[in-house]
């Protein structure tokens, strides 16, 4: 079984080798904020803003090493999305932007969230929420999720290749009870690891 | 169904959002109230596993496969304010790490998947739980909820598409309900052999779900209830004057149309289509009768999957005793 979205394990630890890696966080959650929301209010195409913004994130993905391919790989990923409504947006009567214009503001955000994901470790974001005065049960909870989703994908691949290694292929309709056991297995597991995870923070002093 | 970025004008991304804040507010409010300490890190937990479910493959006809969204599912484990925080914290690193999903929509986003989806299908699932008592009826809400979510949640995905102009209420409104009434089958499916499972293996990881008096169940499903219906209000509130009535069917007939159009001006350009209340009609029928097929097949659903001692598990006490 392949997992739907490809995971890298740069996501995990993204290498903070570059100059771009170490710009403060605010800044660039700041930039990127900027810049979607100059896309979202652009009304058409308007070189003057779209090409400088083309300049600055090619010479950005170059100075903070991220592969141009793996932006495309994504973006690739990620597009059948946009081409859907972009296409029920063609048969739409003339007078909003036209779908063409849609798709290139769409994959301008895309690109720039991409770099911004690939450049900022999430600890930072983290760091940067909580002096924006998010609730801390929703940071806790977004950290332990953070720290623990890779952890579960990857234990959740363990139990499909054991399950695949152990039965034949079987029906599809023993299939999706066999998967949705699987499932239900993650869930005892990770209701299991968040009592110890509680008990571990206990012992540290949390509160 | 994540909405990427550009696809809501301003306008609907600053109401939606807004929204979404105040229900997330309201969410993380209770759970800071009811939830005991020892089971905040399931919040995480529960929402790392969440992404790790969605990547589980379930084979459909024809080489594609659908996956879990959960919202469902983990309200009826967890119950709806976790669920809330859960599907925002789901969302948020979904749209920071992986890009799916705007960051200007992150709102609607939320809104959609975390609130009006997942609580709106846990108010549907209550319903059916007061209907059918037992480990039945139960699973049975959960199938029926998991179903009804995706309907709510493509109907409100919809709603802003349109009232942003990306896409026409006539269009955007009829595909994505129809395509997410067939896909909420299987999320229906997997939510009611999921929790079944659940409730086979580990019976005492369910009594967490809701709050234990029946005062306090209530209390949750009337704010919950009225939260969803009230984000669906304002979601609704642009098309209320939009589409043509009874009422202005029967002022073309008497020919007072042309008056009555000078004192009420339309927001939007009249697209009058022939016989536009006949079609709505026809359509309110289809899906009162679609929900209503669908609510026996989740009945049935959870009869078959909570059987008394089948083959498979010989030998254990049935799960219907175990917890009433």
């Amino acid at each position: 079984m392949r997992p739907r979205l490809p995971l890298y394990p740069d996501h995990c630890h993204p290498p903070r080798h570059t100059a771009v890696h170490r710009w403060p966080a605010e800044w660039k959650l700041a930039g990127a904020a900027l810049v979607l929301v100059g896309i979202a209010l652009q009304p058409g195409f308007s070189p003057f803003w779209f090409l400088p913004l083309w300049a600055g994130l090619i010479a950005l993905g170059r100075a903070a090493g991220v592969p141009f391919t793996l932006v495309l790989r994504r973006i690739l990923w990620l597009s059948p999305l946009i081409a859907g409504v972009a296409l029920a947006g063609a048969w739409q009567p003339a007078g909003g932007p036209g779908w063409q214009v849609l798709t290139m503001k769409s994959i301008t955000s895309l690109w720039t969230v991409i770099l911004m994901a690939h450049t900022t470790p999430f600890p930072e974001v983290l760091r940067v929420l909580r002096r924006l005065r998010v609730p801390h049960l929703l940071i806790t909870t977004l950290a332990l999720m953070h720290r623990y989703l890779f952890v579960l994908t990857q234990e959740a691949e363990r139990m499909q290749r054991a399950r695949a290694a152990r039965t034949f292929q079987p029906r599809a309709t023993r299939l999706w009870r066999l998967q949705a056991s699987v499932v239900a297995r993650l869930f005892i597991r990770a209701s299991e690891r968040a009592t110890r995870i509680y008990q571990a923070m206990l012992a540290r002093g949390w509160s | 169904m994540h909405i990427p970025d550009n696809f809501l004008d301003p306008k609907t991304a600053l109401v939606t959002s807004a929204l979404a804040a105040g229900a997330v507010g309201l969410a993380l409010h209770r759970a800071q109230r009811d939830l005991p300490p020892a089971r905040v890190p399931l919040l995480g937990l529960g929402a790392a596993f969440i992404f790790a479910a969605q990547m589980i493959n379930f084979p459909v006809v024809a080489g594609t496969s659908g996956h879990l969204v959960g919202g469902v599912l983990v309200a009826s484990l967890l119950g709806p304010a976790a669920a809330v925080v859960v599907m925002t914290a789901v969302l948020v690193v979904q749209c920071f790490l992986f890009a799916d999903g705007g960051v200007t929509a992150l709102g609607a986003n939320i809104l959609n998947m975390g609130v009006v989806g997942a609580v709106g299908g846990w108010c549907a699932a209550q319903a059916v739980v007061r209907l059918v008592p037992g480990m039945a009826g139960r699973v049975a809400a959960v199938a029926f909820g998991g179903w009804f979510s995706m309907v709510l949640a493509a109907a409100a995905c919809a709603c802003e598409l349109a009232a942003s102009g990306t896409v026409r209420l006539s269009l955007a409104l009829p595909a994505l309900t129809g395509i997410h009434a067939l896909i909420g089958l299987g999320e229906g499916l997997i939510s009611a052999l999921v929790f079944s499972t659940v409730a086979r293996l580990r019976p005492e990881l369910l009594s967490h779900a809701a709050p234990v008096s029946r005062s306090g169940r209530a209390r949750d499903l009337w704010t919950w209830g009225l939260t969803v219906s009230f984000a669906l209000a304002v979601l609704l509130a642009p098309w209320a004057s939009s589409w043509p009535d009874g009422l202005e069917k029967v002022a073309e007939h008497l020919g007072f149309a042309d008056r009555a159009t000078a004192h009420l001006p339309a927001p939007m350009p009249d697209y009058s289509v022939p016989g536009m209340s006949h079609t709505v009609l026809t359509v309110a029928l289809a899906g009162v009768t679609g929900t209503l097929v669908v609510l026996v097949l989740a009945l049935l659903l959870g009869r078959w999957l909570v059987r008394p001692a089948s083959g498979l598990h010989a030998g254990q006490p049935a799960p219907q005793r175990r917890t009433p």
